[in-house]
């Protein structure tokens, strides 16, 4: 590839705006085209204006040894990527969106989160109402159209669900969000500033200390200021803590949803169990309040190590028995194999990430593929299954807690001394900055440009739900209707990481 | 089976046996705020700046408000004080049936009532059904409403349920800022109960916007929807939310609001 076509980055390493190379629009879309053929995957698109006033795209996609960005000038219309390669379906329709961008040959747009313009800041009442699109339809005789949402019949987020079924059987299942939108990437607009940092451990709730990481670690790029070693370890546990007690709650919530009672109720307690060490550590359930750019808030004392390692093998020692009753179990089985398949052809071609892509084979795992922080110095094995249903993302997430815990149990007795915290100094000015983080979702990328003063000009945030909700409603195709909770509960999505 | 029987046994009976016994809350649990202005230097304003949701405010005679229907109870003011004077205590118990008595100041005592009418409470003190509508938030609130399912808090033993439907509910509780695209719904769902009804709105979020406040994509909850709890936090703990009803239903009395 020519150098001069794309500019290679590493994750949380800022590089000049001005060496991103600007490609004309045929040869930008020409170039990504061949990367998706030889598998690599877009990782975030997202669009900005520069200081002419013109609309720039930015596309970060990973290569064999690393992650490259280019960008184009696309002018007033953008010919669509999405017929040769599904995976750009949902970002373009994101573009037109909120830049008004006019994207030609998509393969059906209409809106995606039924929200204003990224510049219109008081009028925001999109132009379509919430829920009102065209949507997919199909028609023959004892075709029926089931709708669901937004609000749920469980304590779950708003969202808009319309199944078309044939009988029990279902052929296409269409998602329709938005309801969460609350205009986050608006309000982070010229930041940082005293509210960015809370921003950031809200745009998904059970993912705080993931976002959060996410945008210290940008931060730090931006001004140099790294932490140090035992704030980098104690994020890595912080982090991991986050994806044991959301994988224990997946593992009981897909118990409960084939009416295996036991492991359902274990596991709801036994989260907060992990939740409370969290809790232990920094005063909050959720992680709120442990991160700040160029550190962390909160120490730990060696009797508290002495507690939270004994505390973490009794607890695991109750999780392993209740999951592994799940493996045991003929009719939990039954329902788990061969139910919501994906194959890995789709995974690829829909650019899955996380769980659901590691589930099909693929070793799709930011702590191994562009490790940062405590990532680079320990290793965590990657976990994947080959099946691509719902068994092996159950399964992948029972491999994944193994790992997390001892990966905890192991840090957590070689805490190194050292400051937990950094003074942060203004962020360098002109730049360009990818951060991922491995959520317990998957893949979690922020991305910013700073302007000539430091402060943000573009901040685009992409939940591993943005990539994967269309890979929830391909796993429905011809299952029954009565497996979309079981499938559901598989994936495990945010609806307000997407909606933002 | 004998695995499966063998497991049930080591796993135990586990629910915790509130209101009779203090609940267990970690060591730097955030609840109850607690200022001894006394330290502060004249004129002094970095913790009302730091807030990151406006929550405080200064008053002479070294008053300090709180707004607890906006607190996000994230440690900025107590690290912007040059002084050291605040701090969060570990009281959990915060909720109240009006919004002005979440203001805590540091000059009087902070005592919410949080119970219903004679009325409502006869009808529901023993058995309640709460439709729960998720709002725009960041499901951190919907999560800690879900914990209280399981059996370490054992809900139900309490007579209270999340329904499915607003038809088979009693009322509503509502999270997040309410945003446009959830406006209507809102509305709906409200509506869709039968009256007699409460209404809940948990989380800073619910209660104030909280850091949406000023956010054009954000409503809050309209006027036509009256609320008969409030309980804040970010998100608040699951003591908090299970005290604070259990205020509301009279089932726990509110006189050992603060203990
Ligand atoms: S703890 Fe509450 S009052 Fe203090 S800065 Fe945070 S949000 Fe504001």
């Amino acid at each position: 590839m020519n150098t001069f076509e794309q500019c290679m980055i590493q994750n949380s390493q800022p590089v000049p705006l001005e060496r991103i190379p600007c490609l004309d629009s045929a040869v930008f879309r020409n170039r990504i085209i061949r990367k998706t053929e030889n598998h690599e995957r877009i990782v975030s698109f997202f669009g900005n204006k520069n200081t002419a006033g013109q609309i720039v795209l930015f596309a970060v996609m990973t290569e064999k040894d690393g992650l490259s960005v280019t960008s184009t000038k696309p002018g007033d219309t953008f010919e669509s990527l999405t017929p040769s390669c599904p995976q750009f379906h949902w970002f373009e329709r994101e573009l037109a969106e909120t830049w008004s961008l006019n994207i030609i040959n998509h393969s059906w747009m209409k809106p995606l989160r039924f929200c204003s313009p990224l510049s219109n800041k008081t009028d925001v009442q999109a132009v379509h109402p919430i829920g009102e699109a065209d949507y997919f339809q199909v028609e023959g005789q004892e075709i029926h159209e089931v709708a669901v949402g937004p609000v749920h019949a469980g304590i779950i987020e708003p969202g808009h669900f319309r199944f078309q079924c044939f009988g029990e059987n279902v052929l296409h299942l269409e998602i329709s969000l938005g309801y969460q939108h609350r205009g986050v990437e608006k309000a982070l607009l010229n930041g940082p500033d005293k509210k960015t940092l809370h921003y950031m451990e809200t745009v998904c709730g059970d993912s705080s200390i993931a976002h959060g990481t996410a945008y210290c670690q940008l931060m730090e790029g931006l001004n140099h200021c790294f932490p140090s070693a035992r704030a980098q370890m104690l994020r890595g546990i912080m982090l991991e803590l986050e994806r044991v007690a959301n994988h224990v709650g997946d593992l009981g919530a897909m118990a409960n949803d084939v009416g295996y009672l036991p492991t359902a109720s274990y596991c709801g307690r036994l989260r907060g169990e992990f939740l409370n060490m969290t809790a232990f550590i920094c005063g909050n359930r959720f992680g709120r309040s442990m991160l700040c750019p160029g550190g962390i808030r909160f120490d730990i004392d060696p009797n508290g190590i002495e507690k939270l390692f004994s505390w973490i093998s009794k607890v695991y020692e109750d999780t392993q028995a209740a999951v592994e009753l799940l493996w045991n179990s003929p009719s939990v089985l039954a329902r788990f194999e061969g139910t919501g398949t994906l194959s890995l052809k789709t995974v690829r071609e829909l650019g899955i990430v996380g769980v659901a892509a590691r589930a099909c084979g693929l070793e799709e795992d930011v702590r191994s593929n562009y490790p940062s922080g405590i990532n680079r110095f320990v290793h965590i094995p990657v976990s994947t299954w080959n099946t691509g249903d719902v068994f092996a993302r159950g399964f992948v997430r029972w491999l994944e807690i193994q790992r997390s815990v001892s990966f905890i149990k192991e840090q957590i007795q070689h805490l190194v001394e050292g400051p937990i915290i950094k003074r942060q100094v203004p962020l360098q000015a002109d730049q360009f900055i990818v951060s991922l983080v491995e959520g317990f979702r998957g893949e979690i990328v922020h991305a910013a440009v700073t302007d000539h003063q430091g402060r943000f000009k573009t901040y685009k945030i992409t939940d591993p739900s943005f990539h994967n909700w269309f890979g929830l409603a391909y796993a429905m195709r011809n299952q029954e209707i009565s497996d979309f909770p079981l499938c559901n509960k598989s994936f495990n999505l945010s609806y307000c990481g997407h909606d933002l | 089976m004998l695995t499966t029987l063998l497991t049930r046994i080591k796993q135990k009976h586990r629910t915790y046996p509130f209101p009779d016994k203090k609940p267990l809350l970690p060591e730097r649990f955030r609840g109850l705020p607690d200022a001894d202005c006394s330290k502060c230097d004249s004129g002094c304003d970095e913790c009302v700046k730091a807030c990151p949701v406006n929550a405080l405010s200064k008053k002479e005679n070294q008053e300090l408000l709180i707004d607890l229907g906006r607190c996000l109870f994230c440690l900025d003011c107590t690290e912007a004080c040059p002084r050291g004077a605040i701090h969060f205590s570990n009281i959990y118990s915060l909720s109240s049936a009006h919004r002005k008595d979440l203001i805590w100041s540091n000059t009087g005592p902070f005592k919410p009532k949080a119970v219903l009418d004679k009325k409502r409470r006869k009808l529901f003190q023993r058995s309640l059904k709460l439709r729960q509508v998720s709002a725009g938030g960041c499901n951190a609130c919907e999560a800690d409403i879900n914990v209280l399912n399981t059996p370490f808090f054992d809900l139900s033993r309490f007579g209270i349920q999340f329904v499915a439907s607003p038809r088979h509910a009693d009322g509503i509780l509502i999270t997040g800022p309410v945003t446009q695209n959830m406006h209507d719904a809102l509305i709906k769902t409200y509506e869709a109960v039968p009256d007699p009804k409460i209404v809940i709105a948990l989380g800073a979020c619910a209660i104030s916007g909280g850091l949406y406040s000023d956010h054009a994509e954000a409503t809050g909850i309209p006027s036509s929807i009256p609320v008969d709890l409030y309980i804040p936090g970010c998100p608040p703990h699951p003591f908090t939310i299970l005290d604070g009803l259990l205020h509301l239903l009279g089932i726990k009395p509110n006189e050992d609001k603060r203990d």
